[in-house]
């Protein structure tokens, strides 16, 4: 089962990846493609590994096994060693955007310095274009009117949004999503998720992990299961929350399902 | 209270007290350096390199200021380590405070949640990028904080290089007790020579501390 067709080209390839806390076995060799354009949900009770497989894809987590690649190239090397992996994997970096459940926006610097901050100093781009173009993103999530103001004077949901923007502004081939919307209050959720949606619709590849069924429903073109760190099953949304093949599954979306409003 | 004394001592007391600073000045700037590299020793993934770092500081906290001192003073000849008194107040004095503030650098620098430097990773920021732009700044404030509590023990510490009569505040105020007998009036313009050391630094590390940490109260960028 993929979701690929022949003349998709993949984005983000997780084939066969493993990887150990200790003597805890959290990822047990975990294979995904994702396709340019497509957006993948993964959903999974705590403790399934989800976020670890995300941290993989960007080396925020080292796996022990397995090959993660990224527009053709190879994340994980474990041939590089020292200052060359470091160039390598910052690089590999820039073009991956992430985004925390804990928006970790840098709270010394103004929501415009947020954006500009990586365009900068990592692609040395002058500061007045910079600005022009972190305007820009910050219209795009809707707080063009707060480019000057400090992360601490924001709601959780405009920290949400500057995070993405910043995240946005590298222009990066794909965008991880970690529970974006978890640490938001409930009314707050909605203006996150109209983010997303945009960037969906723009065809941005994003992998999203998420407790919220009916947002994975509506904005995915595949949907993941896992559970101690397999993947249970996989497939189009449709299938996979109206009629899935297994128990676990069934189990799982049901115990969501009926936990939200 | 001999107020005519005091008058006439002020000025040579004043003029020690600028040993006292300028040894502690330098001191601290050098001790700074030191820190900065036990610090990078620490964060290596070396492990003799770590506990080397690690076991100077134990050394180092774990001995009087005092025995440091008298150690390399009289002690340093016999290897070789030859000094003047000065050189000696500062080069002992920096390798004490260092070790401390490596130990106040490192605490300020982890203090800063990790989720910071993962943000700042995942944009495709190196460690150095991600230390100069993302955690120095807001471990700065903690930082500057620590280090002036550091600095003002240094100061008050530095009374003790008298013993290896370096002319300096303390050493001055001994020498004119044993010429005027007068211990009272001499000791008491010391102490308040020190306060006003010691106060003068307290502000300079206030006003960094809030130059620091400004970011925190702005609401607007400042342009
Ligand atoms: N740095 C770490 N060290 C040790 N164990 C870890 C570490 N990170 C995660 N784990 C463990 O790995 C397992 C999977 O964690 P992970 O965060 O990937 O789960 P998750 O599916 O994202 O859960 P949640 O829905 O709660 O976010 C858990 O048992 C967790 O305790
Ligand atoms: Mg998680």
């Amino acid at each position: 089962m993929t979701i690929e067709t022949k003349t998709d080209t993949p984005m983000v390839e997780i084939v066969n990846v493993h990887k150990k806390f200790g003597d805890l076995e959290v990822l047990k060799g975990i294979n995904l493609t994702v396709p340019k354009g497509k957006i993948v949900s993964i959903i999974g009770s705590s403790g399934s590994g989800k976020s670890t497989l995300l941290r993989s894809v960007n080396h925020l987590e080292v796996i022990d096994d397995g090959v993660i690649r990224l527009d053709g190239v190879q994340v994980n090397r474990p041939d590089m060693k020292g200052l060359a992996f470091e160039r390598h994997i910052n690089h590999i970096r820039q073009n991956m955007g992430m985004v925390f459940q804990h928006f970790n926006l840098f709270p010394h610097l103004s929501t415009l310095d947020n954006v500009t901050l990586a365009p900068r100093k990592l692609k040395g781009m002058a500061r007045k274009e910079a600005e022009e173009l972190g305007r820009e993103y910050l219209n795009r999530v809707g707080l063009a009117d707060k480019a000057d103001v400090y992360p601490s004077r924001l709601s959780g949901g405009q920290k949400q949004r500057v995070a993405i923007a910043r995240a946005l502004a590298m222009q990066p081939k794909v965008m991880l999503f970690d529970e974006a919307t978890s640490a938001l209050d409930p009314e707050l959720v909605e203006e996150v998720n109209l983010v997303m949606r945009d960037l969906a619709k723009e065809h941005m590849t994003m992998l999203i992990v998420t407790h919220e069924m009916a947002f994975a429903r509506d904005v995915s073109d595949w949907a993941m299961f896992m559970e101690g760190g397999v993947v249970v099953e996989e497939g189009t949304p449709d299938k996979f929350f109206s009629n899935p093949d297994h128990e676990r599954t069934r189990n799982f979306l049901r115990k969501h399902l009926s936990s939200q409003h | 209270m001999d107020v005519n004394l005091m008058v006439e001592v002020t000025p040579l007391l004043i003029k020690a007290a600028w040993i006292t600073i300028d040894i502690s000045i330098r001191a601290i700037i050098l001790g700074f350096g030191v820190a900065c590299v036990l610090v990078f020793l620490r964060s290596l993934q070396i492990k003799p390199l770590q506990w080397f770092s690690r076991g100077y500081v134990s050394v180092i906290r774990g001995t009087p200021y005092f025995v440091q001192l008298l150690l390399v003073f009289y002690g340093g000849p016999t290897i070789g380590l030859t000094m003047d008194p000065f050189t000696c107040g500062v080069m002992v004095g920096a390798f004490n405070i260092g070790a401390y503030m490596s130990e106040a650098i490192r605490g300020a620098l982890e203090s800063v949640e990790s989720g910071q430097n993962e943000a700042s990773r995942s944009l495709g920021f190196g460690r150095l990028q991600t230390l100069t732009y993302v955690v120095l700044p807001q471990a700065a404030g903690l930082m500057i904080r620590s280090v002036g509590v550091l600095a003002i023990v240094l100061v008050k510490n530095s009374s003790l290089v008298s013993i290896i009569s370096v002319v300096e505040l303390t050493y001055q105020a001994q020498r004119l007790i044993g010429s005027t007998y007068k211990p009272f009036e001499i000791f008491t313009l010391t102490a308040v020579m020190y306060i006003c050391i010691v106060y003068a630094v307290m502000g300079i590390v206030e006003l960094a501390y809030r130059r620091a940490t400004r970011y925190t109260t702005l609401v607007k960028r400042v342009q």
